[in-house]
């Protein structure tokens, strides 16, 4: 019997499959389907368009190779970067940006610990602020102006709730506008409930 | 010899093509490493490291290692069902169809077209592009295999069916997307829940495209060469069954300490631990094997390729669990120790074992002999001494780097701030990127071997026609 698989390709690509698929039913699968894989904190709100189309260029970017977005429960972790991350704060993230490298610090409670200006000039040229940083410069964002009707679409896919006015809005806008606005949102919700 | 024709061809296309795909993405690291510690050679908006990381992951784990995979497997199981392969002409359109969907994949990543899961960045379209090539793939391998003229199929084949079996479903579970536009999708998953998606794909991306397959070579062209059986039949058996089982359960050790449910990342670090069991079976098969006649690895100059390269394999599947554990992810999560620890991986066993069979196959298609031993040897040194380099340098600067963000002063205050922590990484950077310089070295001694060995049996070809 047991020598039969070893002969048969079908029965054997079978049987591996359901090798396979134990382990990924009882982390991932069966997970997935109970609320504790869906937290949401109550104080959590959608993007709005202009930090949803921040988030777009944030990913464009490909920030989260050097950034990531999440506090560890460290002690030391939390006193270099705020409160440490909770599940219930990432509900709207598709996907999350928790990341897996830190070259540039994490980014999960930036939000409102600088002023826009703070961002603008660093995101300049970051060696201007921290002569030692390795971090390129995005100045060039600002010549970029936002589309709005891509940004609906973007909203929609998100199901994200948007107005009008708020689209239109959107046109005098550039991408570095965007991603500050989204920068600014990032950890709040947390950060807020204090 | 025999009344039929391997389909020499469309295995030839892959390996030239994967060392194509292979010289842009290693040339793509180098650049990147040099980002690293010269910031002024980013060029917005195309070439900044944030594209161009991407592009360096995919090209080499798309381009270099599936095409590696999809050439060396069929020309595998050619030999090991003693058919052709049952669609030549497929196969053949299946060649064409990667190198298009490389370039699109490598395009897009720098227009920024990305879906920000880590190997898993392409969007939607090129998501479907990779399912029909996996899908074109899959028809040629379980259709040759079920038509084979040899009855007991062997190792390398079940590593390669479980290969077939698994990409699959990983790749297309954790694709899921909502299209927002041609160019644009968002997670089906969000938030935890899509962390969790991620890295059930992303570490079997690592065991199902960086590990199996290249054990299936291993497996394969270590008693080719060396002309020794593998040591023990049952020990790959009961090797390969707990490998399979084992690896699906693992992806939550990269969210150690992070919102995950802790059960999750317990079961993950458990189930990682437990896999070092079944990673040394095969190290331990590999190394009795040669154990047999270790003057072998004198005698035999492409021995030592798989020697060193299950070797590498062997700390791999050690340093990986060490990661794992919460006391030691709480100071080198985050780190360079992490690409280190990648890096030894693609560069110790990945690459090492892969250009170890490409140096077997390619001699074989043209029926004639490698064209130096002598510079496969260079090759062999300088990638082992490249690798090294980068991977002791990016362990060190890790464990430097996790203990400064830790460090406090007397006062119970933090001692330094993250930019001078950064500042204090610039050697180890730099040093980084001489270890990936000599590795690229010895790759251009290992292409133009490689070029040279199929001129020479042209010429042999030639002359014998003459």
């Amino acid at each position: 019997m047991a020598d039969a698989l070893y002969k048969k390709p079908i029965l054997f690509a079978i049987v591996a499959a359901v090798v396979i698929l134990i382990g990924t039913a009882v982390t991932m699968f069966i997970p997935m389907l109970t609320p504790e894989m869906h937290p949401k904190l109550a104080n959590l709100k959608p993007y709005t368009a202009l930090q949803l189309a921040g988030k777009d260029i944030y990913q464009r970017e490909g920030c989260n190779n050097c950034h990531t977005q999440t506090v560890r429960p460290l002690k030391t972790e939390v006193m270099r970067y705020g409160e440490y991350s909770k599940a219930g704060e990432f509900a709207y993230d598709r996907p999350f940006l928790w990341g897996s490298k830190r070259t540039g610090p994490d980014l999960a409670r930036i939000g409102g610990k600088y002023p826009d200006q703070w961002h603008e000039i660093h995101f300049d040229n970051p060696q201007a602020m921290y002569a030692e940083s390795n971090m390129p410069a995005y100045g060039w964002l600002k010549q970029n102006k936002l589309d709005p009707s891509d940004i609906e679409a973007h909203m929609k896919a998100n199901d994200f709730p948007y107005t009008r006015d708020e689209l239109a809005q959107l046109k005098d806008k550039t991408e570095l506008d965007a991603l500050i606005a989204y920068l600014q949102v990032i950890g709040t919700a947390v950060t807020k409930a204090k | 010899m025999s009344d039929y024709q391997y389909d020499n061809q469309t295995v030839k296309g892959f390996i030239v093509s994967s060392i194509f795909w292979g010289v842009v993405g290693i040339v793509i690291g180098l650049w990147i490493s040099v980002q690293m510690w010269m910031p002024s050679l980013n060029f917005p908006p195309y070439f900044t490291f944030g594209r161009l990381r991407v592009v360096h992951t995919n090209g080499l784990a798309f381009g270099l290692g599936i095409g590696a995979i999809f050439g060396i497997s069929y020309y595998i199981i050619m030999r090991l069902t003693k058919r052709p392969l049952l669609f030549p002409k497929l196969a053949r359109f299946h060649l064409w169809f990667f190198n298009v969907a490389i370039l699109l994949a490598a395009l897009s990543l720098l227009a920024g077209m990305n879906q920000s899961n880590e190997y898993a960045e392409l969007e939607w379209p090129l998501d479907i592009a990779v399912v029909i090539l996996w899908v074109i793939f899959a028809v040629n391998v379980f259709g040759t295999i079920i038509k084979r003229k040899e009855e007991q199929m062997y190792i390398s084949l079940w590593y390669i069916l479980a290969t077939t079996v698994a990409v699959a479903v990983l790749y297309i579970v954790n694709n899921l997307s909502i299209p927002a536009g041609w160019n644009k999708s968002y997670h089906l998953f969000a938030g935890v829940n899509s962390a969790n998606v991620e890295w059930w794909y992303g570490h079997n991306a690592v065991g199902f495209i960086f590990t199996t397959p290249i054990l299936a070579m291993f497996y394969y062209f270590l008693p080719k060469s060396t002309g020794l059986p593998i040591y023990s039949h049952r020990l790959s058996i009961i090797a390969f069954w707990s490998l399979v089982f084992a690896y699906l359960w693992t992806g939550a050790h990269h969210l150690v300490y992070t919102p995950l449910p802790d059960w999750i990342q317990t079961l993950g670090i458990a189930f990682t631990i437990f896999l070092i069991a079944p990673s040394w079976g095969s190290v331990v098969n590999g190394y009795y094997t040669v154990g047999n006649d270790w003057s072998k690895m004198q005698t035999n100059y492409l021995t030592k390729f798989f020697i060193l390269g299950i070797t590498f394999y062997g700390l791999q599947t050690v340093q990986g669990p060490t990661q794992g554990l919460r006391v030691v992810s709480q100071l080198i999560h985050f780190t360079d120790w992490v690409p280190g620890h990648v890096h030894m991986g693609t560069m110790g066993w990945v690459t090492m074992t892969a250009a170890a069979s490409m140096y077997y196959i390619i001699p074989k298609i043209y029926n004639t002999s490698i064209y130096s031993e002598k510079i496969a040897n260079i090759h062999f040194w300088l990638v082992l001494i490249g690798q090294l380099i980068f991977s002791i340098t990016m362990w060190i600067t890790g464990i430097m780097q996790g203990a400064l963000w830790k460090a406090t002063n007397p006062d119970g205050s933090l001692k330094y701030t993250f930019v001078e922590v950064v500042a204090k990484n610039y050697p180890f950077w730099k040093m980084r990127t001489l270890g990936g310089v000599i590795f690229t070295v010895g790759m251009l001694f290992f292409i133009y071997n490689i070029y040279m060995t199929m001129r020479k049996g042209k010429l042999e070809l030639a002359e014998a026609k003459a």
